[in-house]
């Protein structure tokens, strides 16, 4: 048990890399597309300024 | 506008409070002004050394820490203070939290801060730790002044009624917390008494130099990046008009950059004392963080895509997108420079002060630049600036300014680098010190002029906004180019 | 679309909150190891704190922002240990709050200045460099000659120190004021202040017996720098970090 505590902190750069690609994969995911870049134009609601 | 048209959410004009952030303004294009100038007298110290006139109060010594600090935290800090407050109350679509009253006590606080800081370096009043001198006494001060801003600028986006916190405040968020955390604890110490103003830091030696340098390379990541990064999310869509090129970047953007960013200070301190660990997870982390950089850059350029032309008519929109390219070009530099092999030459000669430069003037200066070009009409209720030929000369100037100040940085930098380490061929040191201080002369004196022009594009400005803010347009051409047929044969999307 | 305020600004919190982990990690990470690695700091003998005298005169080099053009911190390179001498060690500035590592060299690394030159040509440098080096771009310091050195609350300041962490001893605290103006006196008590301050340079620095000026703390200073330690006894094994 020890051994592989030890063993799943020495391989941190891994988990880091999973956590990364796990935020891409979430942010890009086709079908959040349109929700996410509909974002975007949230300082163009505003007032006519 | 073709966007606001398809989000179909046109309310009418709200009740924002807007005499603090032109307050905010008005105080970044002064302090500026003021930085730029003592920058451009110390940058003379280093040509011409009786400029120090062998008083205390005016020795290079004491007056560079007043250039950084201004150039910094008023010019650069009351930029980001001032828009953050403009750009959290539209994006929100809510009053800043706490009204005027808030945003009056974090002006003036920040203001007396500035004072207190600067006054001190001129009467010798400093822990010097760079870019964090300010004694005990002001640190406390600066931390009510920060948390009174963080309740301002978070208590705004709690009661927003966007749903959505646009990506621009997150930077703005990300920057507040992370330097109230630096700031913290960096400054850590121990008065000698309370009637007193000098104290001692609480670390010492190699452990002090990393926490300075974690600090001070994220001042860089989080006061001058991050914080500008946010001004960048919204100026260039709004003044090219069209939302930023990819929103669901912004997002890895900012976690890749906020995440990295903190583990990159040990590059300051390659080849010294402290542990070689520390030193190589630096340069690791620096190199990383050339992707997520080199992704917002991306990301801002191509915000204009379909509306480059607008780069010709526009020197606002130019002011602001050539800040994105100097950010790209600094931002590939660090990481070059903070490999330890490139370090061993770079470190300690004029080479950083060049990067350093790249990005401040470059990209820092010219994205805020951008920013009151933008903000100085619409505060003022001007129908648009005084003089857009006028921003087209202070762009070209200040421009000028810059190429001879890092190309001149570049050469005595890599130069004196290069002559510290040569031996002749009996194997001995080929150049004395003072060899390579006098073969620096005449790049200090080109990079003095590269400061005067970028100083004289400033006043340029400074007269603009002023005839702006009466309300003034000068009769001039338009600022549109003749374009030969079949130039714009591919339509805007 | 109505908002459920609760959701909305538990959004806003948990972003906070999320920021906050991302940033901390690294600096937890690097720096924290730093403090309880036992070899972060060489074992090596000679180094000690800062008499009274070279403390003041160490703070007004901080004042005089000295650290903006001169390092402190020598880099293992052939050029630079041949330049200025054995490479810095991190136990050579353990007692140094704050650090003066410094991040450039407009002018030399100062880390081991001490004893290359005499107290006079420091002085005469120091207020106006160009008369000894007549290339220097260094700004002169005259007024250090002038102004007398004012450090009736030395002993505060070695006691605020020794809560950081800097092993000032009880007589060395009591002793403060004496130690100060012995170590600068020509005719003082030069033997305690060597023997609670091994290698202090003792006697009169500036040139005006007479005086306690800034000056002769100031210099004091310099010709204690990188001289603390004894590199004759060093091992390999010593500076293994």
């Amino acid at each position: 048990m020890e051994g592989l505590v030890e063993f799943a902190r020495s391989i941190w750069g891994l988990w880091l890399m999973i956590l990364f690609v796990g935020i891409v994969a979430w942010t890009f995911w086709p079908s959040r597309r349109q929700k996410l870049e509909e974002h975007g134009k949230i300082p163009f609601k505003n007032d006519p300024d | 506008m073709a966007v606001a048209a398809t989000a179909g959410v046109v309310p009418a004009r709200r009740d924002y409070v807007e005499d603090v952030v032109q307050a905010f303004v008005v105080a970044t294009v002064f302090w500026g002004v003021v930085g730029f100038l003592m920058g451009t007298i110390i940058a003379f110290q280093l040509a011409y050394p009786v400029l120090n006139l062998d008083l205390e109060w005016t020795s290079f010594g004491r007056l560079r820490p007043v250039h950084t600090s201004a150039v910094i935290f008023a010019f650069g800090g009351n930029a980001l203070l001032g828009t953050s407050f403009y750009v959290v109350q539209r994006t929100c679509r809510a009053r800043l939290f706490g009204g005027e009253q808030l945003g009056w006590f974090v002006f003036w606080g920040y203001q007396l801060f500035i004072v207190l800081a600067a006054t001190g370096y001129v009467t010798g009043i400093t822990q010097s730790r760079e870019y964090a001198e300010p004694e005990w006494f002001v640190d406390l001060w600066l931390t009510i002044v920060w948390v009174a801003y963080l309740v301002a600028f978070f208590g705004t986006v709690l009661k927003r009624e966007e749903p959505h916190i646009y990506v621009a405040n997150w930077f703005y968020l990300a920057f507040i917390v992370t330097i109230a955390m630096l700031h913290i604890v960096n400054n850590l110490a121990l008065p000698v008494s309370f009637m007193g103003t000098k104290s001692y830091s609480l670390f010492a030696g190699v452990q002090d130099a990393l926490t300075q340098w974690w600090y001070g390379h994220n001042a860089v990541g989080f006061f001058l990046t991050a914080g500008f990064l946010a001004m960048m999310y919204y100026f260039v869509p709004k003044q090219a008009e069209r939302p930023v090129y990819s929103y669901r970047l912004s997002i890895i953007h900012f976690w890749a950059l906020i995440f990295l960013y903190i583990w990159a200070g040990p590059h300051h301190l390659h080849y010294t004392a402290l542990p070689d660990w520390a030193q190589v997870l630096g340069m690791t982390f620096s190199i990383m963080l050339w992707m997520p950089s080199w992704g917002g850059m991306i990301n801002g350029l191509m915000t204009l895509s379909g509306a480059w032309d607008k780069l010709r008519t526009d020197p606002v929109l130019r002011f602001l997108v050539v800040s994105v390219a100097f950010y790209g070009m600094s931002t590939f530099e660090g990481p070059l420079m903070s490999i330890r092999q490139v370090n061993a030459l770079s470190h300690y000669t004029d080479w950083t002060v060049g990067h350093v430069h790249s990005g401040a003037l470059g990209w820092v200066a010219f994205v805020t630049f951008g920013a009151v070009y933008y903000l100085v009409p619409r505060l003022w209720g001007a129908q648009r600036l005084y003089s857009l030929r006028l921003v087209e000369w202070h762009f070209w100037v200040a421009t000028l300014g810059i190429v001879l100040y890092i190309t001149a940085m570049w050469v005595s930098g890599i130069m004196q680098g290069l002559m510290w380490r040569s031996f002749d061929h009996l194997g001995f040191l080929q150049f004395s010190f003072i060899e390579t201080v006098e073969a620096m002369h005449p790049y200090y004196v080109i990079r003095a002029f590269g400061g005067v022009l970028f100083l004289l594009g400033a006043l340029i400005m400074v007269y603009n906004l002023i005839r702006t803010m009466r309300g003034e347009i000068r009769e001039e051409e338009a600022m549109v180019v003749t374009l030969p047929a079949g130039a714009r044969a591919a339509p805007a999307e | 679309m109505t908002l459920d305020h609760g959701f909305v600004e538990k959004r806003g919190f948990l972003l906070l909150l999320l920021i906050l982990v991302t940033v901390s990690i690294g600096g937890i990470v690097q720096i924290a190891p730093l403090f309880s690695i036992e070899s972060t700091i060489e074992r090596v003998q000679g180094m000690r704190p800062y008499s009274p005298l070279e403390l003041v005169g160490r703070n007004i080099y901080i004042r005089e922002g000295c650290y903006n053009c001169h390092s402190q911190m020598i880099r293992p390179f052939r050029d630079e240990v041949e330049r200025y001498g054995h490479f810095s060690l991190a136990a050579e500035s353990m007692y140094d709050h704050p650090f003066q590592w410094g991040s450039k060299r407009t002018g030399p690394d100062l880390a081991r200045v001490g004893g290359k030159y005499s107290n006079d040509w420091q002085t005469v440098h120091l207020v106006n460099p160009r008369s000894v080096v007549p290339e220097s771009i260094m700004p002169g310091y005259p007024f250090l000659l002038e102004r007398d050195l004012r450090a009736a609350d030395i002993a505060a300041h070695l006691r605020t120190l020794r809560a950081v962490g800097v092993p000032y001893t009880e007589e060395m605290i009591e002793q403060a004021v004496a130690d100060l103006h012995a170590q600068a006196a020509p005719e003082g008590d030069h033997d305690s202040v060597l023997e609670r301050y091994p290698k202090a340079s003792v006697g009169d620095h500036d040139g005006q017996p007479e005086r306690l000026t800034e000056m002769d703390a100031l210099v004091a200073y310099l010709q204690i720098l990188g001289r603390m330690v004894d590199f004759t006894a060093i091992r390999a094994e010593d500076l293994r970090q």
